[in-house]
């Protein structure tokens, strides 16, 4: 008999599907009978969803422009490295 | 995104890839305006820094771009690039505090019973919050957590890495990584129905 503990302590890897099978279904049965645990994995997938949700912002004024330029000042660096010193092409 | 189109974008950026080795700037930069913000707010997220986040962000891009030839193709470029700022973005949080909260590695957490005190049905925030309010609530709920559960959890919900990826890059085993994601979801539940809970109309009981 799965009980609310078992339930909490294996609530993520029931959201995830990881638990193995017969625990599985042992925990889906649980929450069909127990409304409390039905309203803690609700919310729970609810919590997740919220986050995932959440579109990155634009990064804040001038940052984009910065990293661009630090990037093509290694960039540069590496091509000039890449090439072949003048005296060695005589 | 639909399959063929996520393989379709997956291909053309091997090719921006490819390019960027040969030291094509403009094919690299193309990559950087892909992601540049969801590394901003992975760095954000684990450093609850705008300035740390700032360097980390520049780092990250620069060194990804000097090791990129090391970059082989079999994962998926930006996992690739998430562990380059999650290393960085943890030798910030590390630099910054020396005190242990900070340590990943403890295993002290992983002893005490989950736990589930606010037992009450919430739906679509989104359309009782503006998006402003929104992304206020979900960051004080997410900087209130430990490091060591803030970080699990940002890499598998929010990055959506795997436990292996997230074990791996963390260097925690699957054990500690599971513990973690378990709690830091239990914590942010409990926070977010805390604000979340229509009034008045709750609580079910205790666990
Ligand atoms: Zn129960």
């Amino acid at each position: 008999m799965v009980t609310c503990k078992d339930f909490l302590r294996e609530i993520s890897e029931f959201l995830d599907d990881r638990a193995d099978p017969q625990l599985q279904s042992e925990l889906k049965a649980h929450i069909t009978q127990c409304p409390n645990c039905w309203v803690i994995l609700d919310t729970t997938l609810k919590t997740i969803q919220v986050y995932k949700g959440m579109e990155p912002q634009e990064l804040p004024e001038g940052v984009h422009g910065q990293l661009m330029k630090a990037l093509e000042k290694r960039c540069a660096a590496k091509t000039k490295k890449a090439q072949p010193p003048p005296t060695a092409q005589k | 995104m639909d399959p063929i189109a996520a393989s379709a974008g997956r291909q053309d950026e091997n090719i921006l890839i490819e390019k960027a080795k040969k030291g094509d700037f403009e094919a690299y930069g193309q990559l950087v305006e892909r992601y540049e913000r969801k590394i901003y707010r992975l760095a954000r997220n684990i450093t609850q820094s705008n300035e740390d986040a700032e360097d980390v962000l520049q780092d990250a891009f620069l060194k990804a771009y000097e090791h990129l030839d090391g970059f082989q193709g079999q994962a998926r470029f930006y996992t690739w690039l998430v562990r380059i700022a999650v290393n960085e973005s943890l030798m910030k949080l590390r630099k910054r505090k020396s005190d242990r909260s900070v340590s990943l590695d403890e295993n002290i957490e992983t002893d005490e019973e989950p736990i589930a005190r606010e037992i009450a049905v919430w739906d679509n925030p989104e359309k009782q919050y503006s998006r402003a309010e929104m992304k206020q609530v979900l960051d004080e709920a997410i900087t209130s957590l430990k490091p060591i559960f803030r970080v699990v959890f940002i890499l598998r919900d929010v990055e959506e890495l795997s436990t292996e990826e997230t074990a791996e890059t963390l260097g925690l085993s699957i054990a500690a990584v599971k513990s973690r994601l378990l709690r830091a979801r239990l914590q942010l539940r409990e926070k977010l129905t805390r604000t979340f809970k229509r009034k008045g109309d709750q609580i079910l009981g205790y666990v």
